[in-house]
């Protein structure tokens, strides 16, 4: 028993770390991160403070109940 | 491989935007109807002391969408809708993570995002500013409220990232359990700092103006000019069964997020990973880096 040699970890129960670089997928995380802040100011607070399609209220009244669920300031 | 885990984590938010949506409807739903049946009670309560008192009625908000569109069809789009906003934004924010924040597992990394995004984007500012069901909130303070709720979420979100760079810092001096303990108490302190320094939703000028010093803006009884109450204050136990569900509501959209989200990016990771090794990194746009 003390003669058996222990094992090492194999080499790819450890993941290797893998850098993204940020300049070549540009594209992508640009895209997801301009759908991504449009939908959470959409949902959130247009029609609220400020308004992007003047004083109409069809958003805000449509996403009402989520707008409080989801903790943002609603009225 | 940024196009694949991006996709995924937008699938993922709007399946966890689904779930969140099937446990609304049927937990928090009835809540809101509380909350509207007293705001609707209380605007006639209004009413009928201003006419009694020879004032106008203020006129009603707007009903563009009935009831029943709100509480069915509106919530299920508000709520997929940000859950793929919040599955791509953390798509994201998990892609430039791999191999910046240390040796972890696609599936830990998974929750720890998640986790960082619940915190960042809803619980820490809720600390501050929680969330109120209909009939809580005056419509002249709109502004301020949104201004503050975004500072919270905004200071919240850029002191996560500076305590993830602080503990990437300490951690070859202090190990990585303390170097993470020291990194919190940071953050801890600081958006405690920023939120001493936030006024509560009762100081606003508009309300101290009209309704004097309160910490929040939860409706108090109504009463008639003699001090009779002729309408009660905001029903407590609703209130904090809606701040209950809203949190409930959260804890299970990021949760499905990263449930989902970790085993999808873990099959994407998995063969990247292990031809990186085999290459000694030099995949293509992805390299091993140096721990």
């Amino acid at each position: 028993m003390s003669t058996m040699p222990v094992s090492s970890p194999a080499p790819t129960s450890v993941p290797t770390p893998l850098v993204v670089s940020a300049t070549k997928a540009r594209l992508w995380i640009g895209g997801a991160l301009l759908f991504g802040l449009l939908a959470y100011y959409f949902i959130g607070v247009d029609q609220g403070a400020v308004s992007v399609f003047g004083s109409d209220m069809h958003i805000h009244e449509f996403v009402h109940d989520s707008r409080h669920l989801l903790g943002f300031p609603c009225h | 491989m940024e196009k694949q885990l991006i996709t995924r984590g937008l699938l993922a938010g709007a399946l966890a935007g689904l779930v969140a949506f099937c446990f609304a409807r049927i937990f928090a739903e009835p809540v809101i109807d509380k909350a509207i049946a007293y705001e609707n009670g209380r605007d006639a309560a209004q009413a009928a002391l201003n006419t009694a008192a020879g004032l106008p009625i203020d006129p009603a908000g707007p009903d563009l969408f009935s009831r029943t569109v709100q509480s069915n069809i509106g919530i299920g789009v508000g709520l997929i809708g940000f859950g793929a906003a919040m599955g791509a934004l953390y798509s994201v924010v998990y892609l430039l993570c791999l191999g910046r924040v240390g040796r972890i597992q696609p599936k830990v990394l998974a929750l720890l995002v998640a986790g960082a995004g619940l915190a960042g984007i809803y619980l820490v500012p809720y600390l501050k500013y929680p969330a109120n069901p209909p009939a809580i909130g005056h419509p002249e303070t709109i502004k301020p409220r949104a201004a503050l709720y975004l500072t919270m979420v905004v200071c919240s979100l850029a002191f996560i990232l500076a305590a993830t760079w602080l503990g990437r810092r300490l951690a070859p001096r202090f190990g990585n359990w303390n170097a993470t303990l020291l990194s919190v108490l940071g953050f801890a302190v600081a958006i405690g700092i920023v939120m001493a320094i936030l006024p509560s939703l009762g100081e606003l000028s508009a309300n101290v103006h009209a309704y004097g010093h309160h910490a929040t803006e939860t409706p108090l009884p109504l009463t008639d000019p003699k001090g009779n109450i002729v309408y009660p204050g905001f029903p407590a136990d609703v209130l904090f069964s809606f701040r209950f569900y809203s949190i409930c509501n959260q804890l299970i959209l990021w949760g499905t997020l990263a449930l989902i989200f970790g085993p999808l990016a873990e099959r994407v990771l998995r063969p990247v990973m292990e031809r990186a090794e085999a290459t000694g990194g030099a995949g293509s746009g992805v390299t091993a880096a140096a721990v």
